[in-house]
């Protein structure tokens, strides 16, 4: 397919700006010579049509929740509501300018202010706020706000290590050392659950925190997770929540009651905001009473003159986005929360752990189940069987393709070989797990049978498997003008 | 107790819109499982962490309950739709094409994941290296990735690349940046141990390039300058930039540059700047309270692998067609955990492929008559203040689309006069440079391609008018002479 760049012809254009009704004043005379560029940027020249095609035709050799069954473990690829996103599009919310008087934006802040006491209801949290832009930016406010606490404790110079467990997301660790932090790894056990014996030997004055997900990434409940709580607070430390999960336990447990002390939440999964293609997202941190102190500024207040925007903390940790995190899209999991109630969002979290145990059970034949316990809203598969028989993990996923669902997450978490971690969802119909079931078995059966056909899929997609080798090796980032462009079709 | 058979609420058990699992459906799943109730599927957590009692949130509203309920909430605020509004200071009010909205509203791009699964995915990637590009031409840099959340933080990350390229400490900041960016900055430094030192500014608006040679030296990891500066003055990032590479070889140039004045200002890629950073805000995307925002990065060559953020590569398929991917990803944090560049993971996708649509539609000579539209009005809108009584324009040099204004009154004052006018103000400064007279009364005005001559009539008029009512006017003689002490 054509690039917009190949479709511009010069002396096209897309949109007429109105004409200026002031003086058209000489550039010279406001921005000196040596300012001004010399060429204008080479950008496409297009009408409006080919414009409106070209984007068409890109959406259409994509594929998002609307289009099928999209199992992506840890991602929680469940329904956005429309009407939600017709909410977002409002001229009271999509036209605000974030420093306008406080008086003139009183609803956009109680918004804000009525989704971060939801949150921390939730999460069983003392205050929340909504500043960060994704889970991982939450990840790092967190940790900021750990390392101010311990500063102001008195023992945050030896506090310089994050212990994560072996299955933890990357981001984890990532956050840690952007951070500051030194990382620790602690082992899981040949149940699944953090091995509490590793945790104990690794505790210690230098320890800052421990980061978990419940459940965890393999889709397994912390059992002892209150045993844990405990051994992380006699040493001193913080026990900080990956919120990617908390689609099993909505109305069911709170972190909070768990001995958490700082939660992120990940909007764009639980809360049903739109992923965007890879964002915006949304990252809000809660934090027990201790801590409040430190969120970021500014915090949004009620007084007798109505919401204002509080400025004056003096332990706040500081700012880590210009204005307020991503309004528009806190928005739309407001409008989730008002929508589905407490009694549905407990149904959410039933449905979305009956579902992912059903699928289970229909798959567990047929792949290798590395933990055989009950699983929460998601489950972990390794192909390893598969891989001996020369079909890795990254060929079943191809091949999936090739039925219209997207394929669950592949090679994570890193403890398992050749892993696939599969989330329905509360938002699939059991037709549409049991279509995807029998696809899969299918995929195992087509492993022993037709194991060619799988490591060269995918086969009906738009292109076919794309070499990320090269790619990687020789790196071509942007589009040039080059002589020749052959094979590029419409 | 809901019960099930009267029709409509949101009792345990009845149905819901997002939840298609009818009580049929899940007795089949669970007697599969060979369970009695959904309880049981909770048998591993512990009975002391099992909630008691439900969550205490408001009761489900249906879909039309649900409109009237946030349109009251949307209806309590003043709206850039009808007023007209001078505020920059980071969001800006520029026209977002309708084709813009289309387009990001297409359910396969909306509704989609990160591209892991590139053959499925090949929409988005192509989108965002079509961005990529785009991006690079703008600013005239080698590279750009697929975004980060914003300005402030695209800044922060843009130090903390400095500081371990350079293996040095500290980063020198003006002052002349945008104050939340600033404190963003600060925040990340603080946090990963590094220093942060701030150059003031000089009379003229800009950073003071005196004070600045004499701060550059051999620990320092980078200089980060914003232009248009947060005053919307030009700095002159030549000279910055000959200074820094005399005094401090090692350190990086970053530029906190603005993507819509790159359509007539010298790109900072010509300008030996490392690494570029921006608010994409501008480029078709809505002001919406400050969020969601674009993040814009692009570098050199050499620092690519340095480079946080997802990038989108070109490659081939099987049968030799051209497709995109990921790529480079082992900087990133699912490969290379806590070695990775940074922690980012979902970025701003969307508000990037409303870039790429906005660009596209704007194309050259849209982009450049925007730009010219923001220089004309500015600077017509500024010559207003400068011929009323009481108002001076403390910064005379080559400024874009915001401009400083001295006030007669508080500008807060005026700005709720103005209000009751209809009219947003602009920003009041002086919170943030209590260390400068000249800004005790100022006022930052942003004047887009979407304001009219008659709304900047209007706030001149409507300005001078409340300053005329207000008790601490000036006297007769003219000057800034307050009766009361600010």
């Amino acid at each position: 397919m054509k690039t917009i760049f190949e479709r511009s012809r010069s002396g096209r254009r897309g949109l007429l700006i109105p004409p200026c009704d002031v003086p058209e004043v000489e550039l010279d005379s406001l921005i000196p010579r040596r300012f001004q560029r010399g060429a204008p940027p080479a950008l496409p020249e297009v009408d409006q049509l080919t414009a409106v095609r070209h984007y068409t035709a890109l959406s259409r050799r994509n594929h998002g929740v609307d289009s099928g069954f999209y199992p992506l473990g840890s991602c929680t690829m469940k329904y956005n509501p429309k009407v939600a996103e017709d909410i977002a599009r409002l001229a009271g919310f999509a036209r605000l300018h974030p420093l306008q008087p406080a008086e003139t934006c009183q609803g956009a802040l109680a918004l804000m202010h009525d989704l971060e006491r939801y949150l921390a209801e939730i999460a069983g949290m003392a205050r929340v706020t909504l500043q960060p832009a994704a889970g991982s930016h939450g990840e790092l406010l967190g940790l900021m706000i750990i390392k101010a606490f311990m500063a102001r404790r008195g023992d945050g110079e030896r506090r310089r290590v994050i212990l994560v467990p072996d299955t933890s997301h990357g981001t984890n660790p990532a956050s840690a050392a952007l951070a500051g932090y030194r990382v620790v790894q602690v082992r899981s056990g040949p149940d699944g659950d953090v091995d509490i014996e590793d945790l104990a030997a690794r505790l210690g004055e230098d320890t800052a925190a421990l980061m978990l997900t419940n459940p965890s990434t393999l889709g397994l409940f912390e059992r002892r997770i209150e045993a844990i709580s405990g051994l992380v607070h006699r040493a001193g430390g913080l026990l900080y929540y990956d919120g990617a999960n908390m689609n099993a336990i909505m109305g069911i447990s709170r972190p909070g009651d768990m001995g958490f002390d700082i939660v992120h939440f990940n909007l764009h999964k639980t809360f049903a905001t739109p992923h965007g293609g890879g964002g915006p997202g949304s990252g809000p941190v809660g934090v027990v009473r201790e801590l409040v102190p430190f969120l970021p500024v500014p915090v949004i207040e009620k007084g007798p003159g109505g919401y204002y925007l509080d400025h004056d903390r003096p332990l706040s940790v500081g700012k880590l986005h210009a204005f307020y995190g991503n309004f528009g899209v806190t928005v739309k999991a407001y409008a989730y929360i008002r929508s589905m109630g407490p009694d549905g969002l407990r149904q959410v979290s039933e449905d979305a752990v009956l579902s992912a145990n059903y699928l289970l059970s229909l798959l567990r034949g047929h792949y290798d189940l590395p933990f055989d316990r009950p699983c929460m809203h998601e489950f972990v598969l390794s192909a390893r069987k598969h891989k001996e028989l020369g079909v890795a993990a990254r060929d079943i996923a191809k091949r999936i393709l090739d039925y219209g669902f997207h394929p669950p997450t592949t090679y994570f978490p890193l403890t398992i070989a050749e892993a696939l971690m599969v989330e329905p969802t509360e938002s699939e119909s059991v037709e549409t797990l049991d279509a995807f079931a029998e696809a899969m078995v299918q995929i195992a059966r087509d492993a022993v049978t037709n194991p060619e056909m799988l490591r060269t899929a995918p086969h009906t997609t738009a292109v076919r498997r794309l070499d990320e080798v090269a790619a990687a090796r020789n790196p071509v980032l942007r589009w040039k003008r080059r002589d020749s462009e052959k094979g590029e079709g419409a | 107790m809901a019960d099930p058979s009267i029709p409509g609420g949101a009792g345990p058990g009845s149905a819901h819109p997002y939840l298609p699992h009818t009580t049929e459906d899940r007795m089949v799943m669970l007697s599969r499982l060979g369970l009695d109730s959904s309880s049981e599927l909770f048998r591993e957590l512990p009975s002391s962490l099992r909630m008691s009692r439900p969550l205490a949130l408001p009761a489900a509203l249906s879909e039309l309950e649900l409109l009237k309920t946030l349109k009251a909430l949307a209806d309590g605020n003043l709206n850039l739709d009808e007023h007209p509004c001078f505020l920059g200071a980071g969001v800006y009010d520029h026209y977002v094409p309708s084709v813009v909205d289309h387009v990001l509203g297409r359910s396969e791009f909306y509704t989609s994941y990160t591209p892991y699964q590139p053959e499925m995915s090949q929409g988005m990637l192509q989108a965002i290296f079509e961005y990529q590009t785009l991006i690079c031409e703008l600013t005239g840099m080698e590279v750009a990735n697929a975004s980060l959340y914003d300005g402030g933080s695209s800044l922060a990350e843009a130090a903390l690349m400095g500081c371990r390229a350079s293996g040095r400490e500290e980063v020198l900041i003006a002052r002349t940046v945008n104050p939340f960016y600033r404190e963003v900055v600060a925040t990340y430094l603080r946090t990963a141990g590094f220093a942060i030192r701030e150059i003031p500014l000089d009379e003229s608006g800009a950073v003071d390039l005196d004070l600045l040679a004499a701060a550059a030296g051999s620990g320092t990891a980078a200089l980060i300058l914003q232009s248009p500066n947060f005053f919307g003055i030009l700095e002159d990032l030549e000279a910055a930039g000959n200074i820094l590479r005399r005094r401090a070889p090692a350190a990086s140039f970053v530029v906190s540059a603005d993507p819509i004045s790159l359509a007539l200002l010298r790109p900072p890629g010509e300008l030996g700047v490392d690494i570029v950073v921006g608010e994409g805000q501008v480029l078709g995307n809505h002001p919406s309270f400050g969020g969601p925002l674009l993040g814009i990065m692009a570098c050199t060559e050499k620092l690519l692998r340095r480079m946080p953020g997802r990038i989108v590569g070109e490659t081939t398929d099987a049968e030799g067609r051209r497709g995109y991917v990921l790529t480079i990803q082992t900087r990133e944090q699912h490969i290379r955990r806590e070695k990775a560049t940074s922690n980012i993971c979902t970025n701003q996708a969307l508000n990037a492929l409303a870039a790429a649509v906005y660009l596209t539609v704007l194309g050259k000579d849209g982009l450049r008559e925007v730009a010219f539209n923001c220089c004309w009005k500015g600077h017509y809108a500024r010559e207003r203040f400068r011929s009323l009584r009481g108002f001076a324009i403390p910064y005379q040099g080559p400024c874009f689309r915001e401009f400083v204004v001295n006030c007669p009154i508080p500008p807060a004052e005026l700005n709720s006069a103005l209000i009751r006018d209809g009219i947003i103000g602009g920003y009041p400064l002086a919170r943030h440079y209590p260390e400068r007279e000249e800004l005790r009364s100022a006022w930052l005005l942003c004047v887009t391609e979407r304001r009219t001559r008659a709304e900047i009539d209007r706030l001149a008029e409507a300005a001078a008018a409340a300053a005329a009512l207000s008790p601490v006017f000036p006297s007769p003689e003219g000057g800034t002479v307050l009766e009361n002490d600010l």
